[in-house]
């Protein structure tokens, strides 16, 4: 990851007190065959649901306990399609009510600590969860206080990153509604790595549609914190150019450090940029759970190493973490962490009865995206677990170069599949 | 009792040296349900996988990643597979009713 010199002097303040155990890999030794393994899921998104589905597909003998705050799933696959007035919060937002009739035990709450050696979980609630392995899947956490001025003008509700989806994809929708024609949208992009690569171009694409129909002497000044279009770039340059040709001014190496809620100013290095709604997204890392657990544990404190054949912490014993967490080449995307946690589940089902792992796990991505209310295109992979080397792209992988009306309409179907995989 | 107890470690420990659990085909194959759905049942423009003749499917994801078969995404992910592997995935998308 690349980080310039002002970043690097606060993450490596604020990672000091963390002490690494470098390329120490304390692979947990086999736990010795128990009749009713314990393992505690925290976070309930794409990957944690996952994993505590198959964890007792798989492991039927294993006690599952998925730990999440929230009472709905929102969906950050086809939020940007909100933010277009293609869908509404309704039709990405699910209950978890089917879970518990695979026998996962649902614990409405906040992990507040993890103690790795005592191998338990604290939750704010005041209760605590003991385990036998844990498995991380808090999502990301955003680095609001990387861009001076974000918090408090997030906190006045007048600019929201919207990179959860949630309150904040409703209301940056009711800012683009009430924006007048002829207006500026302000968009940033932080620099790889985040959370979903072609998200921020594909959430330009569909303000753009909107635009296009409701508002069309608006403008999508979109400021790239990368030196280039980091995803699927053919596909979306394909559409800014023929499809909303002149409406988007796309600046790379354009990284906010500060935005202005009272002055509607975003400030990069070069310039001030002021528009009627900002949406700026700030840099990621693991989230808040990882780091209690001492899992944040790159050289910057900002990821998570782990065995990417198990997903076990490089350096804290029974603790998985997958998703969007993890440090890896594996893009951070939601059909990624189901399919993390699925490698994760199989290779705990084989610790627990004392086997070994499958040693060559393979995962594959698919990742849609909407260029219009009719278009889409993919970009697809497989992975293949290579020993020293890690998760190997296999040659075929790649993007599409145009959206089709063919591509929508398998991007739709794929949402309705993916939630039906992750909550049915 | 005691003997059985031994008999039945001793199976443990013969299968424990020859299989997964959850075996390398059904793991991978469980990676295309995120696409093409809950237990390989769809719903909508992409194609249910449960359920398919296991020579067909291996038929298919040739045919994929040779180009015989037209397709948008599938050579991708057909290329990134053995023969072998297409064959386990076939039959456990067979067995699915």
């Amino acid at each position: 990851m690349s980080f310039n010199r002002r970043d690097f002097l606060k993450a490596s303040g604020a990672g000091a007190a963390t002490v690494l155990a470098a390329g120490c890999a304390t692979q947990g030794a086999p736990s010795t065959a128990k009749a009713n393994p314990k393992v505690v899921v925290v976070g309930a998104g794409f990957g944690g649901a996952t994993c505590a589905k198959y964890l007792r597909k798989w492991g039927p003998n294993i006690e599952v306990t998925l730990v999440e705050p929230n009472d709905k799933f929102v969906s950050c696959p086809i939020s940007n399609w909100v933010l277009g007035g293609l869908k509404t919060m309704d039709d990405i937002t699910h209950g978890y009510d089917n879970l518990p009739k695979h026998g996962i035990k649902m614990v409405k709450d906040y992990v507040v600590g993890v103690n790795p050696s005592a191998r338990t979980v604290k939750l704010k609630s005041g209760g605590s969860l003991s385990y036998d392995r844990l498995v991380l899947a808090p999502g990301v956490e955003i680095m609001t206080d990387y861009v001076k001025g974000f918090k408090e003008a997030e906190a006045a509700g007048k600019v929201v990153h919207a990179w959860k989806a949630g309150a904040q994809t409703a209301l940056l929708r009711k800012q683009l509604e009430a924006m007048p024609d002829g207006g500026v949208f302000v968009m940033s992009v932080p620099a790889a790595p985040y959370r979903c690569p072609p998200g921020p171009y594909e959430r330009a694409c569909m303000v753009a549609n909107y635009f296009k129909k409701a508002k069309p002497k608006s403008k999508i000044i979109l400021l790239d914190g990368n030196p280039d279009v980091a995803s699927k770039k053919g596909l979306f340059m394909d559409a800014w150019n023929n499809l909303y040709k002149g409406m988007i001014d796309y600046r790379p190496n354009n990284l906010p450090f500060a935005v202005d809620g009272n002055t509607m100013t975003v400030s990069t290095e070069f310039d001030d940029v002021k528009g009627d709604v900002l949406n700026v997204v700030p840099r990621q890392k693991a989230g808040e759970v990882c780091e209690m657990a001492g899992a944040r544990n790159d050289s910057n404190g900002i990821w998570c190493a782990v065995n990417l054949a198990t997903f076990e912490s490089t350096t804290v014993p029974n603790v998985h973490i997958i998703g969007d967490s993890v440090l890896s080449n594996l893009p951070k995307s939601g059909h990624m962490a189901t399919n993390h946690a699925k490698m994760c589940a199989a290779a705990i089902v084989e610790m627990f009865a004392g086997r070994q792992p499958d040693p060559t796990p393979i995962v594959a991505n698919t990742c849609y995206s909407a260029t219009s209310d009719t278009t889409s295109g993919y970009v697809a992979n497989v992975f293949r677990f290579e020993k020293e080397k890690g998760y190997v792209s296999a040659p075929e992988g790649g993007a599409t170069s145009k959206g089709d009306e063919i591509n929508f309409a398998y991007n739709e179907s794929w949402a309705q599949n993916i939630w039906a995989e992750v909550l049915s | 009792m005691h003997k059985k107890l031994a008999l039945l470690a001793a199976g443990a420990a013969l299968m424990s040296a020859n299989a997964f659990a959850v075996s390398h085909g059904e793991a991978i194959a469980s990676t295309c349900m995120s696409c093409h759905g809950a237990n390989g049942k769809s719903n909508g423009a992409i194609p249910s996988l449960a359920g398919l003749d296991k020579a067909y499917f291996v038929e298919a994801m040739k045919d994929f990643k040779s180009g015989k078969r037209p397709g948008t995404i599938m050579k991708r992910h057909a290329a990134g597979y053995t023969e072998a592997e297409y064959a386990e995935m076939g039959e456990f998308f067979s067995k699915i009713k």
